[in-house]
């Protein structure tokens, strides 16, 4: 599939000639397995695999769930209690969907910042990285929904104040948000559709990781140097490449397993950690939690929707030039549905030729700076808009911005890459001490 | 290797910088005392005989105002929690009346109903998942990683209130309100329940405030995670199982690569 020159599937037997030329499957899923892959993959590139793993046990239990939950104002608290103590092993599945939506999107966020900080999103892969983000997003809609079907306290509200950001879009906003509600409130209408979404975007979900595979593979796999393969012989190709079984796929299975061994413990032994006790009490349109705060996973996006109030100079600027169409609050949604476009947006804004930010000795200090931004949003995300918060809040976002708005553009023009290996298999070679090429 | 431990500790951090924000905000309550319960920890289980006393202190005080509307009887009798005679638990089922949902009509109730659910004026919340449904304690500045040592909190939440009373009363718009300096605000419409050998246990032990408020807590955080031993059982299993695993897979790994790496392995 990818233009890297390698061995193809050769049906032999005559049943194989047979139904390969009537349907060739067995040679896609074997050109699928067997692509060459840059053999100087890093410990960065395994969580792929952890994310399709991912996706798979959320469907596999999220179906089970579905058979014993009951999407009903009045009856959809009691039927995830019914699951945690009269279905059999009910209380693991509960759990390990409930924490397995944490570990898909902390692998996400890594998936996501490893192509950040190697160029994984430059040409040729801009199609992948756009992919990528529209599954990231239905990723969010899709545990965003799911948290509000247990109907308890924090589902309730959290519903509430996420399609409240729909009603803050100047004049059709209130009439977006009682189309998505179903009604003026988050009530069973809601909850049903959310319930029905919820169970079909992750089948979108696993359509849009097919093509962002089938991107990948036509373009080859990025790594670590940014190097292209040598794509002019076969042989030369095999210097830099393995195939992608078995040798990726045991490294990235064992990795899988030892990441495994860590959730197998927070279910075990914490499963609640990363939850909040107010979501065990059922929702109650009529009191409201102290703090409204969504799951760990939403907090950085969710800092810079709150950043921008209304005494922030920018936010009175562009209230001021719109007449006073758009608000503070309006502000804010733009702003957090901003961030994730312009991340989206990074391979047009990055004008730097060097993929790799291994050679690019500033880019690397902005681009761990962001790291620290997105883990300082997240904290801050958390806290109460009171006191210091919202002043870091709105340095966090500001400089998520900057740095794909400002920076990006602008290193590419001023900065001076070092010098990458020329070619894979030197950097291969080099990393393991390999004076000369070993014969295979 | 070296890029593996960076990563995964990366990981982690990434995770755990959303982790301690949460217990932070939970705070807004007063003073939660730490309790060591026997079900904490990794390998913590549930005190029997703690459970049986804590279900007593529910029966006799509690259960005047306070349901437990997601428990069934029947969960009484199971091995992982009380273990009562199912027989016993049977007659105590029936020493209650329940609607019957087909009939309509009033009946005793049987195993498989649930405690009864409590409501009207002056009656107090369902308690079945109190103890998962307040922050609790959260240790030393909040670092939610005790979580996997201490429990979750919510059960020295419920021992912590009913031992926080200041002895104050106030009167306000024709409801009483009681200090309490564990409650958010300081003030609550509960009059405090316990008190010196107000029931007599069973088992013998002296019924201290103290101690019945550590019973019933225990007891709660049963009736909230009733499969918390099988729960831990699972999970001990599963690690043990991937650690097995994770080797078995790095040497296969090893293996497969040393060829490439200019190494050579015997294995």
């Amino acid at each position: 599939m990818s233009g890297i020159p390698h061995d193809h599937y050769e049906p032999k037997t005559g049943i194989e000639k047979w139904a390969h030329s009537r349907l060739p499957i067995v040679g896609l899923l074997y050109d699928t397995l067997m692509i060459p892959t840059p053999r100087n993959l890093n410990w960065w590139w395994i969580w792929g695999i952890v994310l399709a793993f991912c996706l798979v046990l959320q469907i596999i239990t999220g179906i089970v769930l579905a058979m014993h939950y009951t999407p009903h104002v009045d009856l959809a608290f009691a039927s995830v209690e019914h699951i945690m103590r009269d279905v059999n092993g009910g209380y693991a599945l509960r759990y390990i969907h409930a924490n397995g939506a944490s570990l898909f999107f902390l692998a996400v966020y890594i998936h996501i910042f490893r192509g950040l900080y190697y160029g994984s999103y430059k040409a040729p892969r801009e199609i992948t990285w756009i992919i990528g983000m529209i599954i990231y997003l239905c990723m969010m809609g899709t545990a965003f929904m799911g948290y509000v079907l247990p109907w308890g306290q924090m589902s309730f509200w959290g519903a509430t104040v996420i399609t409240g950001l729909f009603g803050a879009i100047p004049g059709i906003g209130p009439s977006i948000q009682a189309w998505l509600l179903g009604g003026p409130a988050v009530d069973n209408a809601t909850l049903n559709r959310f319930f029905s979404l919820h169970y079909l975007l992750p089948f979108v979900i696993a359509a849009l990781v097919i093509v962002h595979i089938w991107a990948f593979h036509t373009t080859g796999n990025n790594n670590p140097t940014g190097v292209d393969v040598r794509k002019t012989s076969k042989a030369e190709a095999e210097k830099d490449t393995l195939p992608f079984w078995p040798y990726f796929v045991i490294k990235d299975v064992f990795a899988l397993a030892v990441i495994l061994l860590v959730f197998a413990a927070v279910v075990g032994f914490m499963p609640n950690f990363l939850g909040h006790p107010d979501n065990y009490i059922e929702a109650n349109p009529l009191s409201t939690p102290a703090h409204i705060v969504p799951e760990w996973y939403f907090l950085p996006f969710y800092a810079i929707l709150r950043a921008f109030t209304a005494d922030v100079w920018a936010v009175m600027l562009v209230n001021w030039l719109t007449f006073g169409i758009v608000d503070a609050k309006f502000f804010g949604v733009v702003a957090m549905f901003g961030a994730i476009i312009v991340m989206a947006l990074a391979p047009w804004l990055d004008t730097s030729k060097m993929r790799s930010g291994s050679y690019r000795p500033m880019f690397k200090w902005w681009f761990w700076l962001l790291a620290i931004d997105f883990m300082v949003l997240m904290w801050v995300g958390a806290m109460p808009t009171e006191g210091i918060y919202p002043y870091i809040s709105l340095i966090g976002a500001t400089y998520w911005f900057v740095y794909f708005l400002v920076i990006l553009p602008l290193l590419g023009l001023i900065e001076k890459p070092t010098t990458p290996p020329a070619t894979i298999e030197d950097d291969f070679n080099h990393h393991y001490g390999i004076k000369q090429t070993p014969a295979e | 290797m070296k890029n593996f431990l960076i990563s995964a500790i990366s990981a982690l951090t990434i995770g755990a910088a959303g982790l301690v924000a949460a217990p932070a905000l939970a705070s807004e309550g007063g003073h939660v005392e730490n309790i060591d319960f026997s079900f904490e920890g990794p390998f913590g289980t549930y005190d029997q005989q703690q459970l049986r006393r804590g279900f007593q202190v529910y029966r006799e005080v509690c259960s005047a105002c306070h349901g437990l509307k997601y428990v069934a009887y029947r969960a009484l009798a199971d091995n992982d929690g009380l273990a009562m005679n199912p027989a016993w638990v049977r007659a105590f089922a029936a020493e209650h009346q329940v609607i019957d949902k087909e009939t309509g009509e009033e009946r005793p109730a049987k195993e498989t109903d649930h405690f009864p659910t409590v409501t009207g004026d002056g009656m107090g919340p369902d308690l079945s998942l109190m103890a998962k449904a307040r922050a609790g304690f959260h240790g030393p500045y909040g670092l939610g990683i005790n979580q996997f040592f201490k429990g979750m909190g919510g059960p020295e939440y419920i021992y912590s209130i009913l031992t926080g009373y200041d002895g104050e009363e106030k009167e306000e718009a024709g409801s009483y309100f009681y200090g309490n300096h564990t409650f958010a605000g300081g003030w609550i419409a509960m009059p405090p329940p316990l008190s010196d050998e107000l029931i007599e246990y069973e088992d013998g032990t002296p019924a201290t405030v103290h101690q019945m408020a550590e019973d019933v807590s225990a007891y709660l955080m049963w009736t909230a995670e009733p499969k918390l031993q099988p729960r831990k059982r699972w999970g001990f299993v599963a690690v043990l199982l991937l650690v097995v695993l994770s080797t078995l897979l790095y040497l296969t790994n090893k293996k497969l690569w040393a060829p490439h790496k200019g190494k050579h392995v015997d294995l």
